[in-house]
């Protein structure tokens, strides 16, 4: 259960920003995604998976508000074999599963890194809530936050932790804005207002291979973090 | 001894993982065996008396130093249910790494270097209050009020109940509340005379039945 050794660091029980675990092997990079239902965490979780998954060792947490449904669209679509796909229960409270109390989410972390070691990427998705849901940097290293167009296109602009905090923006579902009216230029104005310099990326995730920034944004993560594991 | 250790443990936002747990409530609730205030009232009070009382027990003996492996055996014993188990011992696990990094002490590390799969939640949080320099009784404090507001946070989520009703309801079982943890630190106390049979085995049937079946749901919200 516990990477750290009791002995050598016993108050430590989560490894942000920590590459390595206390025996010295690199542990995986943690990704969460999270926002809004149906803005396409699952569609971009499945999508990055089919991308990077000849590249590197890959595992999926879910946080379903009700159990199983995305883990489920998960297994059906085959994105990966099942062993690699574990659905966490929030109790009705996606938000607090990862952020206010981790213990669930941290333990199939560990489980999937301890039955599929050397793992390279845990994808961790959130139960999908509202604005103000974020992750503990405790759970994941880094976190993207995934909106879409067709929700409102005043939604950068009405911020909260998820869209200024994140640290990679995704306003999904571009090929919608025609038909509900989105105009994509202020969405970027108000994302670029709300987060400085911090990185937006537009998807439309039913394009083809309309993951790849993404996936480019999530390989630059996994270079930089075997990197830092390498020194 | 500090008051506010107990206050931070027996606080429903200590974060390990009983958030997610319903105590039972959420496959009562499906039963219509639970639908309003006097009904989780009943539950509640159900749940302290039996469970909660067992749960109290074992806290209190991990509390006053009692064997924690013979306790995780004793709490095997007094929970026959399968599933009820499993969520015990997860529970337990999450409760270790809270208590670990929260209360440090060198029997909470090797209870987990024993039980890497968890020990039963209850030993823990006694052992999580020796650790908090807490006694015997302010740990079954802690399972007590846990055993009660587990269920009744849980129900007002799955019932929209007014948070205002639970709390009544919480405040109005606080005197029993208060004797299940007297009885079940008593219990303790005389385990080193009597041996581990002292504490209480006190069941709720329904709860390991229904515990069972909930299990095996497919969509549901808690985890237990
Ligand atoms: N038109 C369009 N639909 C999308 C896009 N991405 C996802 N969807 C659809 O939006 C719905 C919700 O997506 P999902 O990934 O399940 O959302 P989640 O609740 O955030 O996980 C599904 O029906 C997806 O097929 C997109 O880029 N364009
Ligand atoms: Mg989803």
């Amino acid at each position: 259960m516990h990477l750290d050794h009791p002995v050598t660091m016993p108050q430590r029980h989560t490894h942000s920003a920590e590459p390595l675990s206390a025996d010295g092997t690199r542990r995986a990079l943690r990704v969460g995604l999270g926002g809004p239902v149906g803005s396409g965490k699952t569609a971009s979780v499945a999508a990055l998976c089919r991308t990077l998954r000849e590249s590197w060792s890959i595992a999926v947490v879910t946080n379903d508000i009700y159990t199983r449904e995305d883990a489920e669209y998960l297994l059906r679509e085959a994105v990966l074999p099942p062993e690699r796909i574990t659905a966490v229960e929030t109790g009705a409270c996606p938000h607090t599963a990862i952020r206010d109390d981790i213990s669930a989410n941290l333990e199939a972390v560990e489980h999937l890194e301890e039955t599929l070691h050397p793992l390279d990427l845990v994808l961790v998705e959130s139960g999908g809530d509202n604005l103000t849901a974020t992750f503990s940097k405790g759970l994941v290293d880094v976190q993207v936050f995934v909106i879409d167009v067709s929700s409102g296109d005043d939604i950068p602009r009405k911020g909260g932790p998820g869209i200024t905090t994140a640290d990679l923006l995704l306003v999904n579902k571009t090929d919608l804005a025609p038909h509900v009216g989105a105009d994509l230029a202020t969405m970027a104005d108000d994302a670029k207002r709300q987060r400085g310099d911090l990185p937006v990326i537009f998807t439309s995730l039913t394009s083809d291979d309309g993951i790849r920034e993404v996936a480019d944004w999530v390989t630059a993560h996994l270079t930089e973090w075997h990197a830092k594991a390498a020194v | 001894m500090s008051r506010a250790a107990l206050l931070l443990l027996a606080d429903g936002r200590f974060p390990a993982g009983g958030h997610a747990h319903s105590g039972g409530v959420e496959a009562a609730i499906a039963h219509q065996a639970v639908h309003d205030t006097d009904s989780l009232e009943a539950f509640c009070r159900g749940r302290l008396h039996t469970t909660g009382l067992t749960m109290a027990g074992l806290a209190a003996a991990a509390a006053a130093g009692v064997d924690p492996l013979l306790l995780d055996d004793a709490a095997d014993a007094r929970t026959p249910a399968p599933a009820l188990r499993a969520v015990a011992r997860r529970l337990g696990r999450q409760m270790m790494r809270a208590a670990r990094a929260t209360f440090p002490s060198e029997d909470l590390e090797r209870l987990a270097a024993e039980r890497p799969q968890g020990a039963h939640q209850p030993l823990v949080l006694g052992l999580a209050a020796r650790a908090a320099g807490l006694t015997p009784l302010d740990a079954a404090h802690a399972a007590a009020y846990e055993n009660a507001g587990g269920p009744a946070t849980a129900a007002v989520r799955l019932l929209s109940l007014d948070p205002l009703d639970a709390s009544g309801l919480l405040a109005r079982l606080s005197s029993e509340t208060d004797a299940v943890a007297t009885a079940a630190a008593q219990a303790a106390d005389r385990v080193a005379a009597e041996g581990i049979d002292a504490l209480p085995s006190a069941s709720s049937p329904l709860l390991d039945i229904t515990g069972e079946q909930h299990a095996a749901w497919s969509v549901r919200l808690f985890a237990s």
